[in-house]
């Protein structure tokens, strides 16, 4: 590879060098100018959009502080709390369902091939169908549960029940997200060495203690996994709150995203506002990733 | 196989709980199915039976909730950005494992970093971009910002990665250039996880909600999800109607899902294995 001459001062080297820069800036032109103008700039103009309020007549500056205001207002307060709760019922139960639901159907039956398209089956809902179908469940007009309970007219209904509300959205949530928790744990299950559970088993290890000392250890990855898609999933929850309760009753159910996003808040008409509460959450979702890694990922054995 | 294998009582007792376990999370798609085919005054009476079988129910979601043109919008929607993802993630990833060029590592290290940034953090600014472009209401607005991914960059990095770098060198030297190569070579070798990438954006693509939401007002523009709250909306009268309109709206995914389960499978499990 020696340079032809010819006037050129660019050894072959060099030229192979800006020919490949070329040629990268071709193929990553497309997903740089939609990243940066759909992902960082409104990211980043997001954050000054935060410390503006905004009307029809346009934004004007407030400063900074509103970020403070916003996270120390009640409202917002109230739908962390909410979140937090949503978080704390929906991620641990969905976990011991999906991963008893994958152990259940990992050993190899007559018919276990039915039973793993059933579990994972409630992937083809959307959070909208499973909202809606759960709505016609549980409201207390026309809902099917309600009306085998009898409460119809007399008690207020599940989805209006402050009480309630919560859990009955977290009911739908969990449903909708078991189809996701199964295939995880299953395809977590089945990259489980075979020859462990079998020394395990000759050490005379019984069926609980395999599962504590030989399988959870050894899925932990997939469950450290699971953990963070679920709690992300239930931080951003907005379809299932917004088709099942809105936001109601009396706020039991706002959590941040509906919050930053749904009817009827300070922030529906107000992008700016809008923009303090949605970096807040990803403020939020931020430390909780970073904390569910750190604390987590000791426990967390990925083997060699 | 000793231990694999159950027996006996034991088997009963799995069978059992299968069973119980199946029973309980097909419940509310069973009791879905049998409203989407009855009358609406019919609906309370004896709601787990089949009795007053009828088409009506569903014709009517399917009229008064224009689900053939949320359909269409879906789909048109769905298959624009799968195309476009797979395309501007292939090439993009090509660009990371098999160029040399200035500032890679830093341009790489902005691409993950968007991987940390939630959707609900952009929105604003995207709706009011969709504004200054004209596009709410839009074919445009429901799918450019959504042509290129980090996620999809970074799935295709990691498999084109596996691709030994002497194949790349070998191909130099047979006169093949990077086009061809990419082609030839490195996407039929990936053709799994692309399929992964193609399954995983279509589903993404299908079921999204709050974006459409945010963006659409005009009833044309309803995608099945923002169809469906709208008919939901309209129908507490007649519960059923929406019942039997997401009946509709699943159809295709479940389709979808059972041609393309195994790609599937391995997209969302590509982060959870061996983390």
């Amino acid at each position: 590879m020696t340079d032809a001459g010819k006037g050129s001062r660019l050894t072959g080297r060099q030229r192979n060098r800006l020919r490949d820069s070329g040629l990268a800036l071709l193929m990553l032109g497309p997903s740089i100018v939609i990243l940066a103008a759909f992902v960082i700039y409104p990211l980043i103009r997001a954050v000054f959009l935060g410390a503006q309020r905004c009307s029809v007549q346009g934004c004007r500056d407030t400063g900074w502080g509103q970020y403070v205001d916003a996270f120390r207002s009640n409202e917002f307060q109230d739908s962390l709390v909410v979140t937090a709760k949503y978080a704390l019922i929906t991620v641990p139960i969905g976990l011991v369902l999906g991963i008893a639901l994958a152990v259940l159907a990992d050993k190899y039956i007559r018919g276990v091939g039915i039973f793993r398209t059933i579990f994972s089956s409630t992937i083809a809902t959307s959070v909208v169908v499973a909202s809606v179908m759960w709505f016609f469940l549980l409201n207390q007009d026309v809902g099917i549960i309600a009306s085998w309970l009898g409460g119809t007219a007399k008690t207020p209904g599940f989805l209006n029940d402050p009480d309630t509300a919560l859990w009955a959205v977290s009911a739908s949530s969990i449903w909708a997200n078991l189809g996701f928790t199964f295939i995880v744990v299953t395809a977590g299950l089945q990259s489980v060495p075979k020859d462990l559970y079998e020394s395990a088993y000759v050490d005379g290890a019984n069926g609980f203690g395999r599962f504590t000392n030989v399988t959870l250890p050894l899925i932990s990855p997939t469950l450290l996994f699971a953990t963070v898609v679920l709690t992300t999933r239930a931080f951003q929850s907005f379809g299932e709150v917004d088709l099942l309760t809105s936001g109601g009753p009396r706020g039991t159910t706002t959590t941040i995203t509906y919050l930053a996003y749904g009817k009827g808040f300070a922030t529906s008409g107000d992008d700016g506002l809008r923009a303090t509460v949605s970096i807040l959450l990803f403020l939020v979702l931020l430390v909780l990733a970073l904390a569910q890694f750190r604390g987590l990922a000791k426990r967390v054995h990925y083997g060699n | 196989m000793a231990i694999d294998q159950i027996r006996g009582g034991r088997r009963i007792g799995r069978y059992v709980l299968l069973t119980v376990m199946a029973v309980v999370v097909l419940f509310p798609i069973y009791v879905m199915v049998i409203g989407a085919f009855k009358p609406f005054d019919k609906v309370l009476n004896d709601p787990l039976l089949p009795t007053h079988f009828t088409f009506d129910t569903l014709r009517d979601a399917w009229d008064s909730g224009n689900l053939g043109r949320a359909l269409w919008n879906s789909a048109l929607v769905a298959v624009i950005v799968t195309f476009a993802q797979v395309v501007t993630s292939v090439f993009a990833a090509y660009a990371f494992v098999f160029l040399k060029f200035p500032g890679k590592s830093i341009v790489f290290a902005v691409f993950v970093a968007t991987l940390l940034v939630p959707i609900e953090a952009t929105l604003t600014v995207n709706r009011r971009t969709m504004e200054d472009l004209d596009w709410i209401n839009s074919y445009q607005g429901l799918t450019v910002p959504f042509l290129a991914t980090a996620f999809g960059i970074f799935m295709i990095r990691q498999v084109f990665m596996s691709i030994p770098k002497e194949m790349r060198e070998a191909a130099s030297m047979d006169g093949l250039g990077h086009f061809r190569f990419m082609w030839e070579v490195a996407v039929p070798l990936s053709r799994p996880t692309i399929g992964a990438l193609a399954t995983f954006a279509f589903l993404s693509s299908w079921n999204q909600y709050l974006w459409p939401v945010l963006i659409t007002t005009d009833e044309d523009y309803n995608t099945v999800q923002t169809g469906l709250k709208a008919l939901k909306q309209g129908g507490l009268t007649k519960p059923n109607i929406v019942i039997a309109g997401s009946i509709i709206v699943a159809l295709p995914i479940v389709a979808v899902l059972i041609a393309f389960q195994r790609q599937l499978i391995r997209g969302l499990t590509a982060g959870a294995v061996k983390g």
